[in-house]
């Protein structure tokens, strides 16, 4: 088993770097959106039940047709990768938007009343209170989405978008329990990777306890 | 005015283009009134005179519309009806933000930022406003002395490092940072233990008489309406039925005045009774 991912150790380490760089992407992207939108949603609350209601119903639709579903579309057809992309960055919005709205929802009201009326614009309340104090929440949002993200982004082989979905895609046809491992072992340990480095943000930015 | 022996602390505190009493009157309600769908009328027709350098207390139950009242003149609400001048102008005519950097704003919940050390916390109007962080810095070590808390012991603290009474003296210092000609304190004492509160009421009487910000102090506690307000008004289903001075309002005979002083002379006869007849 080691012998043979040792000696792949080549083409294990070029789709290991790929799937980094699919969710890597993916999440930044659905961050960029999905934290903006939280923050929308938690402003203008009319809109929280459209924008969460849509991101829910990309969750229920299983991640093998969303990839089919996507394909005819012209510019998302051409490249798989693309496509690929755009649909992670779908599957991701939701907890970040969902966790970024929850975060800015459990603010202390007396708190951003005092920021208020000591004169702090909207725009300063959400840097300087709001979003500082919701951090915890929404880089746990982010951390389920990557994690979610790299057990999700093996699919992405299925489409032609690589990564180790292509190990685990090839060992199922070659019914090779070495070649599946290939894959599933080095995105497991991604994964782990990735929810222990968000686990050290999160510590970095924990809040001194909020009870005033 | 006695001299404190913290007064040496106090040297740049005070503004004076604000600070000595002045007949200006620094905020005026004309015929203001607030209501909304839900909650209907919350405050009527409101006509009430507060001078520069004056601590006006607003005194009345819950919901009487004391708060409401205190909103309309930070601009946290805006008048349905009528109008209030602040500084000189309706509060309409003022930038939300710019009005509110002159007006301190002390809540019962303090509402401390919890991310923030007590010295960010005090900074946050300064900053704001763009002052120099030399200034800054001054400022803050001067008003955590000013409310009987050292710097060097405290500065770097978070909030929930604090006892009640403390963060409360944070809270005020926090309002008073960029030396604001006003002040506007709701229930600011309401949520400390009977002696913490004693000792912060204390603490702001002996500020206050330096300073003589322009102080609006909402309350439903007689003695500390009689403690630190030069007058008082007595505010009853969003109307204002009566406005004394401290000595008028012992005599005052609206339907409320008569019962807060007979609230405060219960206690004797129960002191009496406990002293006749011990064990009884």
């Amino acid at each position: 088993m080691l012998e043979f991912m040792w000696s792949h150790r080549a083409e294990i380490a070029t789709l290991t770097l790929e799937h980094f760089w699919l969710v890597a992407i993916s999440i930044a992207l659905a961050t960029t959106l999905g934290l903006p939108l939280g923050a929308l949603i938690h402003r203008n609350v009319f809109l929280k039940q459209p924008i969460l209601g849509a991101s829910n119903l990309v969750q229920t639709i299983p991640s093998l047709a969303l990839f089919g579903l996507l394909l005819p579309l012209a510019w998302l057809g051409e490249r798989a990768d693309r496509l690929a992309i755009v649909a992670l960055t779908l599957y991701a919005l939701l907890p970040i938007i969902r966790n970024t709205y929850e975060g800015l929802s459990g603010v202390e009201p007396s708190v951003t009343q005092a920021a208020r009326g000591m004169g702090m614009s909207d725009r300063e309340v959400l840097w300087q209170v709001e979003l500082p104090l919701a951090m915890p929440f929404i880089l746990a949002g982010i951390r389920v989405a990557t994690v979610i993200s790299i057990g999700t982004a093996t699919i992405a082989a299925a489409i032609g978008a690589g990564g180790l979905g292509e190990l685990i895609f090839r060992g199922l046809a070659m019914v090779d329990n070495r070649v599946i491992l290939a894959g599933a072992v080095p995105a497991a340990l991604l994964a782990l990777a990735a929810d222990g480095a968000f686990g050290m943000i999160e510590r970095m930015v924990r809040v001194p306890r909020a009870n005033t | 005015m006695v001299a404190s022996p913290r007064s040496f602390s106090l040297r740049y505190m005070q503004d004076r283009s604000h600070s000595s009493h002045s007949n200006e009157v620094a905020i005026e309600f004309i015929a203001a009134s607030y209501a909304t769908a839900e909650s209907g009328t919350l405050v009527s027709d409101l006509n009430l005179k507060i001078r520069g350098g004056e601590t006006m207390i607003l005194l009345g139950r819950s919901g009487a519309g004391k708060s409401t009242t205190l909103k309309l003149i930070n601009r946290m609400l805006d008048p349905t009806c009528g109008q209030v001048r602040v500084l000189g102008k309706p509060t309409v005519d003022w930038e939300p933000t710019e009005l509110r950097r002159r007006i301190g704003y002390v809540i019962q919940e303090i509402g401390l930022f919890p991310h923030w050390t007590v010295a960010r916390n005090i900074e946050t109007v300064p900053r704001l406003l763009g002052w120099e962080r030399q200034r800054i810095a001054t400022r803050t070590n001067e008003l955590l002395q000013a409310v009987g808390m050292p710097a060097q012991e405290f500065r770097n603290r978070y909030p929930h490092e604090l006892s009640g009474g403390q963060r409360q003296r944070v809270g005020l210092a926090r309002a008073l940072a960029a030396d604001p000609p006003i002040l506007i304190m709701d229930e600011p004492f309401g949520a400390l233990d009977p002696l913490t509160r004693a000792e912060v009421q204390y603490e702001f009487r002996r500020l206050q008489e330096k300073l003589r910000k322009t102080a609006v102090i909402v309350t439903h506690d007689l003695v500390e309406a009689l403690t630190l307000g030069d007058r008082i008004a007595v505010v009853e289903e969003g109307k204002i039925i009566g406005d004394y001075s401290r000595e008028e309002f012992l005599y005052a005979a609206d339907r409320v005045s008569p019962a807060y002083l007979d609230s405060l002379r219960a206690a004797e006869p129960l002191l009496r009774r406990l002293r006749e007849q011990p064990g009884a």
